[in-house]
């Protein structure tokens, strides 16, 4: 490129190719031709403001300058409007930059500074710190953010010592179960075996979440150097990444990185003179929800139909082909190695009691402003779903919310006001999950929602337990009465799925039959006349 | 508060394929042979390799040929039954040529929230085939997925490995015949 070529930054990220993004980067090619000015296009992940996708940034001495949603219509009014001119910063909608004589009158897309915009600069990113910013498949530019840093810590210490470094910082699982990832990791290195293994769950399949995919396409190098680490740390020479097949965009990218890392020595033998070697292999899944599951993954990964396991024994000691395996989470991998880098103590410092650091909620469904929103655990519902997400996307009145999934309890605007933590999640019988918050406005009727809950559960079982394989169906059918049937017939059927749902909760071998149960019950609970039924004279305490 | 676009309940058809269908028995191609053997041999030193091969021979040939099996079986010293499966086991896999376009629709939570089913009866009724089947000519199959990772702009769907999101009938329409125009 040449030295005054202005930068534009337009991603890469499925997110975006799904709104046009690469029709926007052939219109501004074309366009910046057509008028002979010198454009350099960087193809990064995305910021996570996806209602602004395709969101096109200028570098300009200020900082980058937002434009979004661009269609490639608009390229031309917007080089009209001085907005590709890289030295001349448009000030944009905040008028933050420049006196009112000298601004021009901002271009409607545009949003100012990316970092200032409120729902970015609201939000505490350290795991999504590099994710939108840099050119995911720059070595260059990994190194310049702070890239392996968390690596380099590592391989100067014991195994050990990464451990407890681990364990203090208190992070936890963040595929949904929760589990301290130090403790997992402690376990693994004490298993006795030969050949131990890093196998990372990246078959997100909840619905509502996204926050794997948009680190995996727009930070690939972090999740690699948080496998390292892991590596290291219990002694395995080999990962495993297992992407669902749904994202193809992901697997693409994490590919070429894989290549990227092996040629700059980050993987392969030796690993940069530490004498640990380490290398991640790709694996692909086939459309099955439960393979999500670890151990289900785990007879994936042998290449065998994705049952689930009975535990014990845990895969942290008897795992991928019978050996210790270390199953963890992209967002968990990914957050470790910030904490290899800035101390234990510097991510414990964020959320509150025993969720610890921060999760990347991800808004979705009904939202006017989707995106990922990663904040310290403490942030409400309430907070989540209208200072970022600005209420419904219909603007019609927002009714319920499904936290943590398909598998997750749907609250009611009473519930809005807990905060986010996995113990006081627990204590109402919901769960934050993968951190994935689908919102429905009031046109959405819970009995079809339980119904899909229970019917979503029949297509996905795996089978093997017969609470869950047979449950589910039974399920459908009941409700279907419930809907379709009055008076002590309707009381009947009403007790028989409550009867279900707990055979369900308590018999089931893993959380896909033992969940499926949560968004039944909480629908029913507290959107009792969606069923036909008397709304209780007491409203449930907030 | 049941509303018409909610009642009466939409029943998530097809979606238990029907790609399952022991369609095509015929044996193999002798080119069909040679592509199988190729994969096979590569992934001769694969821990754990049957995925990868099912995820190879489709990705060349369309699908997995039924005549595949028992090379492939053969080959990972498993029964025929075991490698039958695993195919039927997984909604990606498909034993029977794919459509010139496949669509996807999305159809769990986030984009039932904004209007998802709406969009499959559409779909459905431009098409006019049922959610899990193909049109007679194979020109188009459409099969409801959960989840493309595209919540928050919803409602999604895939054509041929490619998304789509912030999909309406208006958009569906623009797509669908530049598409059909390409082919």
């Amino acid at each position: 490129m040449s030295k005054d070529a202005t930068i534009v930054y337009v991603p890469r990220d499925a997110a975006a190719l799904a709104v046009g993004a690469d029709a926007v980067v052939a219109a501004i090619q074309i366009e910046a031709q057509r008028r002979g000015k010198a454009v350099h296009i960087v193809r990064n992940g995305s910021r996570g403001l996806l209602w602004l996708e395709p969101l096109v940034e200028v570098q300009t001495p200020a900082g980058r300058q937002a434009y979004g949603p661009v269609a490639p219509e608009d390229v031309p009014g917007l080089f009209d409007a001085g907005c590709f001119e890289g030295d001349a910063a448009q000030p944009g909608r905040d008028a933050t930059a420049g006196t009112p004589e000298t601004a021009r009158p901002p271009h409607p897309l545009a949003h100012g500074l990316t970092e200032s915009i409120p729902y970015l600069a609201r939000q505490q990113r350290l795991t999504f710190a590099r994710v939108g910013i840099t050119d995911p498949l720059s070595l260059d530019d990994y190194e310049r953010h702070g890239g392996w840093q968390g690596a380099r810590s590592a391989l100067g210490r014991s195994p050990e010592t990464v451990i407890e470094e681990v364990v203090a910082s208190g992070l936890r699982g963040r595929g949904g179960a929760a589990f301290p990832t130090g403790i997992k990791w402690q376990t693994t290195r004490r298993a006795p075996g030969e050949q131990k293994y890093i196998a990372c769950n990246a078959d997100e399949g909840d619905s509502g979440t996204f926050s794997d995919r948009l680190l995996m396409e727009g930070d690939p190098f972090c999740l690699i150097e948080g496998m390292l680490i892991a590596g290291y740390a219990v002694g395995a020479s080999k990962g495993f990444i297992y992407v669902r097949s749904e994202y193809p965009h992901a697997i693409a990218t994490l590919g070429a990185a894989l290549d990227l890392a092996r040629s700059a020595g980050w993987l392969g033998q030796n690993i940069h003179g530490s004498g640990f070697s380490f290398d991640i292999e790709i694996r692909k899944g086939a459309g099955a929800y439960v393979c999500g599951e670890e151990t289900s993954m785990l007879e994936s990964l042998e290449g065998k139909r994705g049952l689930v396991r009975a535990k014990p024994p845990l895969p942290a000691v008897q795992g991928l082909f019978g050996m210790p395996t270390v199953v963890n989470n992209v967002v968990s991998l990914a957050t470790v190695p910030y904490i290899l880098a800035h101390g234990a103590a510097a991510y414990r410092d964020f959320g509150m009691g025993r969720s610890t650091g921060t999760l990347p909620f991800q808004l979705a469904g009904n939202i006017r402003r989707g995106g990922l929103v990663e904040v310290a655990f403490g942030v409400t519902l309430r907070e989540l779903l209208y200072d970022f997400g600005g209420g419904s996307a219909s603007g019609r009145p927002l009714r319920a919310v499904q936290v943590g999934g398909p598998l997750g309890a749907y609250l009611p605007e009473s519930q809005w006001d807990v905060p986010l933590d996995y113990e006081s999640y627990a204590r109402m019988s919901a769960m934050i999950g993968h951190g994935g918050i689908v919102a429905f406005d009031d046109s959405v009727h819970m009995g079809a929602m339980a119904r899909h809950a229970m019917e979503f559960c029949a297509i996905e079982s795996c089978g093997k337990c017969t609470p869950c394989r047979i449950g589910s169906v039974r399920g459908v059918e009941v409700i279907d009465r419930i809907l379709s049937c009055e008076g002590g017939e309707r009381d009947a059927a009403v007790e028989l799925l409550r009867d279900l749902c707990d055979t369900m909760l308590s018999g089931s071998l893993c959380a896909l039959g033992g969940m499926a149960p949560y968004p039944v019950l909480s629908a029913l609970e507290h959107f009792p006349e969606d069923f036909g039924l008397a709304r209780k004279a007491v409203e449930p305490v907030r | 508060m049941p509303t018409e676009n909610a009642m009466p309940l939409f029943r998530l058809e097809g979606a238990k394929m029907e790609r399952h269908e022991q369609g095509d028995t015929a044996p193999m191609t002798a080119d069909q042979e040679a592509i199988v053997a190729r994969v096979l041999q590569r992934h001769a030193g694969t821990a754990g390799p049957l995925l990868p091969i099912l995820h190879e021979v489709q990705d060349a040939l369309g699908h997995v040929p039924p005549g595949a099996v028992p090379a492939i079986a053969h080959a990972l010293n498993l029964s025929r039954a075991e490698v039958h499966g695993v195919i039927s086991f997984y909604p990606r896999f498909r034993t029977q040529a794919p459509a010139r376009l496949q669509i996807e629709v999305c159809q769990a939570e986030a984009c039932q929230a904004m209007g998802a089913r709406g969009l499959a009866r559409y779909m459905s009724e431009r098409l006019g085939c049922g959610m899990g089947r193909s049109t007679p000519d194979n020109a188009a199959s459409l099969h409801p997925v959960f989840c493309l990772g595209l919540c928050a702009q919803s409602p999604a769907i895939m054509i041929n490995g490619q998304p789509y999101a912030r999909v309406t009938p208006e958009r569906l329409d623009t797509l669908l015949s530049h598409l059909e125009g390409v082919e």
